[in-house]
């Protein structure tokens, strides 16, 4: 039999389904995980010397995390795992990698991208205060340090996340003081019959609600926030509903409007993009059985592009068949068929969830001049109108060479769908004529002795004999 | 320092005690706490903006915001919510004294 290099990158469902069916085949393959601990953010496992139930971490998604957490464990021996390995360029058929405190490159045949998503957040001022987090942060907190943020926490923002975290805090005793979508009610009625595409799911969604309700926290729809209060850290919520200004008094604020794809692999990979209607961003390009447009590059999970953690099972799993298909044989195509049918179902819901969960159309618009857009360098959405204004700059890349904005350490991670939208908005064009910010290696933050270490190789120039 | 911290246990707090140094004061934290979490469970701030100076704990807690790089007396600087604490860590936020 063929053996050929499958490199995954990410350990959640995508890469650990992914992994699944590698094996399955006979094939023993890289994976590359950043976190410690396998299960991505969705199921997210606490350090190993902390004891804690898994009904508790991961409440009625209990089922399904054990067993794909279970199932990735028994494969262990048949996998070369790699966790707390950042993969910080990929270029030419070889990964580069960082592994406690060094690094190296790893040349694959075949490379299947399964890099998750983070919270994407529209921000207001206040947002960089101490005690505002995302909602995957809250999270974070609670399954892997078992931690909550508060005491008192409001939160915001709107998507399915919003409501499962709120629930999540008030059944961990949590005291939730509000929470605030910035979608209007009506937007969840006229949503329903998409949403009935997974009744199960759509019914945890009700019952979150219902229990939110039934616990006195108060919800509102419709939600402008205006600002977060204090100085060395939040002290209240300022926002506004049905044209009445409130302030709720808070310790936190848990914040997120839907999620974003980390796509920065897929980019430095040399993927084309396009823009995507449902995500209202740009996305690597994927057939149905997840190849890209490079050959050997294959993408699956939340990183491909929304649609949760259940689709990213399959997508994992049928990116590899592909994988196998292209590299090896054909392997599986029956199973490989059957998950693109399942995969339907999932992208109806997801149009649903962006029709209950709309982002505020009008949040590019009524942005304060003094709203810090980016964290990193704390550019404000003023200088930016004043860069389109004064430069004519249209294309998102432009506006950062001028600004500095999406240059910081994150890299554009948080600020960069904020960004885009206030660019269109003061260039008075679509969403999707300003571009998006390329991809930069490395992708995230190296320690600066690695260049000491990686002189000898990098100081004679390849073309020394021209 | 505010008197209430931004993270609170609920659990899984049967574990050993870290023994480290939080602008100057000793502290402790448990073993498998992030840096993040040991600061932040008695605390309120990591560090401060290079621009505005203003106060930052952190956003994302996975890595990817970059916004809770925090810095060690001796001038090592690290991402508090993907390294654990280990004893004798010496950390500095920059809080007023």
């Amino acid at each position: 039999m063929t053996t050929k290099t499958f490199v995954i990158v990410g350990a959640g469902p995508a890469g650990m389904r992914a992994a699944e069916q590698l094996v399955a085949a006979g094939q023993r393959p890289v994976v590359i995980d950043e976190a410690q601990r396998f299960g991505g953010q969705i199921y997210r496992q606490p350090p190993a010397v902390m004891q804690r139930e898994r009904r508790d971490l991961y409440g009625f998604e209990v089922g399904r995390a054990a067993a794909v957490l279970d199932r990735f464990e028994s494969l262990l021996p048949h996998i070369d795992y790699r966790p707390n390995t950042l993969v910080w360029q990929v270029e030419a058929n070889t990964l580069q990698l960082l592994h406690a405190g060094r690094t190296h490159a790893l040349p694959f045949d075949a490379l299947i991208l399964a890099t998750g998503a983070t919270d994407r957040v529209l921000p207001f001022p206040g947002w960089t205060l101490p005690g505002v987090t995302t909602l995957g942060a809250a999270q974070v907190a609670l399954k892997y340090q078992a931690c909550l943020i508060g005491p008192r926490v409001v939160f915001a923002g709107t998507g399915p996340l919003l409501y499962l975290v709120a629930w999540q805090y008030a059944s961990h005793g949590g005291q939730v003081a509000a929470v605030l979508d910035s979608a209007p009610a009506s937007a969840k009625l006229r949503a329903a019959p998409r949403m009935l595409a997974r009744p199960a799911v759509a019914a945890k969604g009700a019952y979150f609600l219902a229990r939110l309700r039934l616990a006195g926290v108060p919800l509102h729809g419709g939600v402008s926030l205006l600002k977060a209060e204090g100085s060395e850290r939040v002290t209240a919520l300022t926002w506004r509903a049905n044209g009445v200004t409130h302030t709720t008094a808070c310790d936190a604020i848990g914040v997120g409007h839907g999620l974003r794809a980390e796509t920065q692999l897929a980019d430095l990979a040399g993927c084309a993009f396009d823009h995507d209607a449902i995500d209202q961003a740009w996305l690597p390009t994927r057939d149905a059985a997840g190849r890209s447009s490079v050959r050997g590059v294959y993408l699956a999970g939340d990183g491909a592009g929304i649609l949760g953690a259940d689709a990213a099972e399959l997508s994992g799993a049928r990116a590899a068949l592909a994988a196998l298909e292209d590299l090896v044989q054909p392997t599986a195509m029956g199973r490989a068929a059957q998950i693109e049918r399942e995969t339907t179902a999932h992208i109806t819901f997801r149009r649903g969830l962006e029709t209950a969960f709309a982002l505020p159309t009008r949040w590019a618009t009524e942005a304060p001049d003094d709203l810090i857009v980016c964290r990193c360098e704390e550019i404000t959405a003023g200088e930016l109108r004043a860069c389109v204004r004064d430069t004519g700059a249209r294309e998102l890349n432009r506006l950062k060479a001028l600004t500095r904005i999406g240059m910081g350490r994150c890299q554009g991670r948080m600020c960069a769908p904020a960004a885009a939208r206030l660019l269109a908005d003061a260039a008075g064009c679509e969403l999707k004529e300003v571009g998006r910010l390329r991809g930069q290696a490395p992708i995230k933050p190296l320690p600066i002795s690695l260049l000491h270490d990686r002189a000898p190789s990098t100081v004679v120039p390849e073309d020394e004999d021209d | 320092m505010s008197a209430i911290p931004i993270l609170h246990r609920i659990d899984g707090v049967d574990r050993e005690a870290v023994a480290f140094e939080l602008d100057g004061r000793p502290c402790t934290a448990l073993e498998g706490d992030t840096v993040l979490t040991a600061i932040l469970t008695q605390g309120t701030r990591l560090r401060q903006a290079e621009f505005s100076g203003t106060p930052r704990a952190g956003f994302c807690l996975m890595g990817a915001c970059q916004d809770c790089w925090v810095q060690l007396v001796d001038g090592e600087r690290l991402r508090a919510c993907t390294t654990f604490v280990e004893p004798g860590m010496r950390v500095r936020t920059g809080a007023p004294r």
